[in-house]
């Protein structure tokens, strides 16, 4: 007994001294611990009242979009539910038809009362001065300040390159994207980029952030302070200041054409990405190529409270609508992410195992990936997957995740 | 009284987001091959009975769940399991279905809090909701009725907080929170929303207690701007009283705070056939337990084979329908309305001279 008691202290004691040890230094604990609260650990996001969440089972809007967004989000759903993932969908009509403010309205107030949303992308008119973006309206008034879009390249689809492994976070809200455009005499036309200390700092420290809690080793700042040394510079400087708390974590900036260069040539050296808006986008629809375009990549937008998943080149596919060809990957892939932001693992973990055996294993693909398959198909093939796995339920939960 | 054609709507309250779900799929209802594990406290009374029943029904159905069976009571002490392995087994189950604990009404000295309400606290069950709904073929004086009664249950005046100041005065503490409050509203309007349900109306007796219950009114209240299109209204708890028992059809989805809810459902529950028809069900943010609408133990009745297992049966298939075992809850609870619909086999408590075995078989007996 006495041993045993002996034993059990000295473990405390010296998985204690190996924390404290292994703990870097003591800003880098003080800002995680202030910051990660707010969008990173799963546990303490879920403690907010902002999850409709109870007996486990999580109500999660479903905002449909344009193009072949609703047949994806259905096979989604679909999938969802041969899985035993515990979600309802509230599922909300929203395009570029419907664009009314109460449409609106309604949309946001579905993703406030749930705390978080899959959504198909909805089409910006781009002939229609008078017509906002909905997408960026969602993304300001939720205050979804940090955008991430994971790359990595599918293990037996053969592309350029197969060593893709990146993670490309972009400023959400502000720089190029505040629909600050006037005319100041006619044939002038004025764009206003809008970059701030504040939201900088707040994405950089992010990137940050999640390079350590994911285990990465570099993020490099993108930016093109060699032209607008005002505003880039702030963002570059931002980066370097953020940097500083962080000292595992290497630290490099590249300009944004030599960027996109090396990401088509040499995209192996990229970690972690942390960018301003427009850069971000372009960079992520490069990235994203490289990995087998937009049907593969998955998005989330994260801000203090909300959370909204969707593909990750946020286009609407409007040409493929009704074809049966869309490619459910990047939306199937970013229902994983938001089964994992909100702690079922598990399910997230065994879909997208699946997933990737469909595609690299069993081969089964639709065009745009070089199969000839068509999306029914994959999602056919997925479902038949999942299935099996859900035989051994009792044993995964069992061994499993303790307490979600 | 509207005279309301007499249909079975009430199927707007068990199955849950059907109409979401058929719009994406178009397929029949998936059958889950795995098993799961629930866990099972029979409680006291003629509970053992009825969860044999259950387990009875589930077996002859089909139905792919594993009992994690464990005793606990404070009645009888000596067989009782602790509490937190109980607590535990909820936990890593995330399920459980419960029976009634007794409490005893006396107090011998030591710890104010009963076990019901420590289970409670553990799992943070703040939740608890009823379904009051007429079963279909058996006539009550109100028929048609269905509604649901949302009660919060950690706070308020089960707060076991209770001394004697003076010899001969004694301050029980009600305790009100925001954060309570704002939660159990929160969750009142995502179950009507869930369950297109239309109306969400709050209990309360904010005109005496303007500070608790004012606090209580003001977050449904505030909550309620986040679901315009959920209708909202307050309600007096001795007016709601009177209506229900005069005009209960007004009612759609209710919240209230801990002690009321206790009596509006035990009150409802008489509408509609007494505490062994009403199913009910408490959820935290990450367990649910499903236990009976009103909770009576009916310890008079152990051993007499004389209890009613409809609530019992029909809680249990609003479990296997948290588990996404859709299939198998619809086939057990249409089963279980129909037994009661044919009116042949009927409990005491229904007006009948059946057993509690006899209705289990029944049960079991007309499983498709």
């Amino acid at each position: 007994m006495a041993a045993n008691l002996r034993t059990v202290v000295g473990q405390n004691i010296a998985s204690r001294a190996r924390a404290l040890l292994q703990g870097s230094s003591i800003s880098d604990l003080q800002c995680l611990t202030t910051q990660r609260r707010s969008y990173l650990s799963h546990v303490a996001s879920h403690e907010t009242r902002l999850l409709a969440k109870y007996g486990g089972r999580n109500t999660v809007t479903l905002m449909t979009g344009d193009g072949v967004g609703p047949e994806l989000l259905s096979h989604v759903q679909e999938i969802f539910r041969f899985a035993g993932a515990p979600i309802d969908f509230e599922v909300v009509e929203i395009n570029a038809s419907t664009n009314t403010p109460e449409d609106m309205e309604n949309a946001l107030l579905s993703v406030r009362r749930n705390g978080v949303a899959l959504k198909g992308n909805i089409e910006t008119k781009f002939d229609d001065p008078s017509f906002k973006s909905m997408n960026v309206a969602l993304r300001t008034q939720l205050g979804l300040f940090a955008s991430i879009v994971k790359c990595k390249s599918i293990p037996g689809l053969n592309m350029r390159h197969n060593d893709v492994d990146c993670i490309l976070i972009r400023e959400n809200t502000e720089g190029e994207y505040r629909q600050l455009e006037h005319e100041n005499v006619s044939g002038v036309v004025e764009s206003l980029k809008i970059i701030t200390a504040k939201k900088s700092k707040k994405i950089a420290r992010f990137a940050f952030d999640y390079a350590v809690q994911n285990n990465r080793k570099k993020v490099t700042a993108i930016h093109k302070a060699n032209i607008m040394k005002l505003g880039d510079g702030l963002f570059l400087e931002s980066c370097r200041e953020v940097a500083k708390d962080y000292p595992n974590i290497e630290f490099n900036d590249l300009i944004i054409d030599n960027a996109s260069m090396q990401m088509v040539s040499r995209p192996s050296q990229f970690d972690v990405l942390c960018m301003p808006n427009l850069y971000g986008n372009i960079l992520s629809n490069i990235a994203a190529g490289l990995v087998g375009g937009s049907g593969v990549a998955a998005g989330s937008n994260l801000g203090d409270d909300y959370a909204v998943f969707e593909s990750g080149t946020r286009n609407s596919g409007r040409t493929l609508k009704g074809k049966n060809i869309a490619n459910p990957t990047g939306y199937l892939l970013a229902g994983c992410d938001m089964l994992e932001y909100l702690g079922h693992n598990q399910h997230a973990e065994m879909i997208r195992e699946s997933v990737m055996t469909v595609l690299s294993d069993k081969q089964i693909r639709t065009p745009d990936m070089g199969g000839s398959a068509t999306t029914l198909d994959v999602v056919k093939a997925i479902i038949d997957d999942v299935k099996p796995k859900t035989l051994a339920w009792k044993s995964i939960s069992e061994h499993g995740a303790y307490l979600q | 009284m509207k005279a309301l054609p007499f249909v079975y709507h009430g199927a707007r309250c068990f199955h849950l987001d059907q109409k979401n779900h058929q719009a994406a799929v178009a397929a029949p209802v998936s059958r889950p091959a795995g098993r799961h594990t629930a866990t099972l406290v029979p409680g006291d009374g003629v509970g053992p009975e009825l969860m044999g029943g259950v387990r009875e029904v589930f077996k002859a159905a089909g139905a792919p769940v594993d009992f994690e069976e464990m005793f606990i009571s404070e009645v009888s002490p000596n067989t009782s399991a602790d509490l937190d392995t109980v607590v535990e087994s909820f936990r890593r189950n995330k399920v459980g279905l419960k029976g009634i604990l007794t409490t005893p009404t006396t107090f011998k000295g030591g710890v104010l809090q009963t076990l019901n309400m420590k289970i409670r606290r553990e799992l943070d069950l703040f939740a608890n909701v009823v379904c009051v709904r007429s079963l279909p073929g058996f006539q009550t004086r109100h028929n048609n009725l269905d509604f649901i009664i949302i009660r919060e249950q950690t706070e308020g005046e089960y707060s076991a907080l209770e001394h004697e100041s003076v010899p001969g005065v004694i301050e029980c503490l009600k305790i009100v929170t925001e954060e309570n409050s704002m939660r159990i509203a929160k969750f009142a309007f995502d179950y009507a929303m869930r369950h297109n349900r239309k109306k969400v109306t709050a209990v309360h007796k904010a005109n005496i207690m303007k500070l608790g219950d004012g606090l209580f009114m003001r977050c449904c209240e505030e909550v309620s701007k986040l679901y315009p299109k959920i209708e909202f209204e307050t309600m007096i708890i001795d007016n709601c009283c009177m209506q229900l028992v005069s005009n209960p059809y007004q009612f759609d989805v209710m919240v209230m705070p801990n002690l009321y809810g206790n009596i509006v459902d035990n009150l409802a529950a008489g509408l509609v056939g007494g505490a062994g028809v009403v199913p009910g069900e408490s959820y935290s943010s990450s367990v649910a337990v499903f236990e009976q609408g009103a909770r009576h133990a009916f310890a008079e009745a152990v051993g007499k084979d004389i209890a009613n297992p409809t609530a019992t049966l029909l809680t249990s298939c609003n479990m296997l329908r948290h588990m996404h075992l859709e299939h198998h809850a619809r086939v057990i609870e249409d089963t279980v309305l129909k037994v009661v619909k044919g009116g042949k086999i009927r409990t005491k408590d229904m007006g009948g001279h059946s057993s509690t075995s006899d209705f289990i078989s029944e049960v079991i007996y007309c499983l498709p």
